[in-house]
């Protein structure tokens, strides 16, 4: 049996024009992958349409690939393609 | 903050930052906001950042170049709104030698460029404004003719 576990989603530069928002938090099952994380962006948020299929996430401000696991109170980010520099 | 900053770049202050008497050669690259991109004029432009992932990153960058390398390494990135000639980043590398000053300061704004959560948006002079994406900008062909092997 598995619990849920809270997450906050971050939405930067681009991604927060094309969501309205800059932040989302989201019930996910514990242990559930970036990817888990972001389809139930998918399924509650409809603007999350416009975003490209598999964006740059970071896991408490480390990047990490979609099969990363998130834990209760963990915030991930959707990153546009940088441009510092 | 320790490597963003809201305020001019001095890059007087960050080769301070890394001199040291056993330091003769030291690499400063200063990178200024140009005014155009893509043949269209950029009046100014703002850059934005996820400030807590952004000054970790910066930090894990410049730890790796301490680990690979004999140096002292300053790195600053300004974020916030920059018109054309103000500074918007600045790396100075010191050592011993110069080549490695060169491949730290090389290595860190390299890395700074690829990695770091800093977002880009441009104010052209036609009243058009955009959000800077580099994985889909077509080089400059002066750039291209000039890219590592363009001449083997």
């Amino acid at each position: 049996m598995t619990s849920d576990v809270s997450v906050r989603v971050l939405f930067f530069a681009r991604y927060a024009e094309l969501m309205g928002r800059e932040a989302v938090d989201l019930m996910v099952p514990a242990g559930a992958t970036v990817a888990e994380v972001l389809e139930r962006v998918r399924a509650t948020l409809p603007e999350a349409g416009r975003l490209p299929p598999r964006p740059v996430c970071a896991l408490n401000l480390r990047h990490v690939k979609l099969d990363a696991r998130v834990a209760a109170g963990d915030e991930v980010a959707l990153l546009p393609p940088v441009a510092g520099g | 903050m320790t490597y963003l900053t809201r305020d001019p770049i001095d890059a007087a202050a960050l080769l301070a930052e890394v001199a040291a008497r056993g330091h003769g050669g030291i690499s400063l690259f200063v990178g200024a906001v140009r005014d155009h991109q893509d043949g269209r004029g950029v009046i100014r432009l703002e850059y934005s950042a996820y400030e807590p992932m952004a000054e970790a990153e910066c930090r894990r960058i410049v730890d790796e170049a301490l680990g690979r390398w004999p140096v002292a390494v300053a790195l600053r990135h300004r974020i916030g709104e920059l018109a054309v000639g103000d500074v918007a980043v600045a790396v100075a590398a010191g050592s011993a030698h110069r080549d490695e000053a060169f491949a730290a300061c090389r290595y860190v704004i390299e890395e700074v460029k690829r990695r770091v959560p800093i977002w880009k948006k441009e104010f052209y002079a036609d009243g058009h404004v955009e959000w800077v994406d580099p994985t889909a900008r077509r080089p400059e062909a002066p750039a291209a003719a000039l890219a590592p092997g363009a001449n083997a």
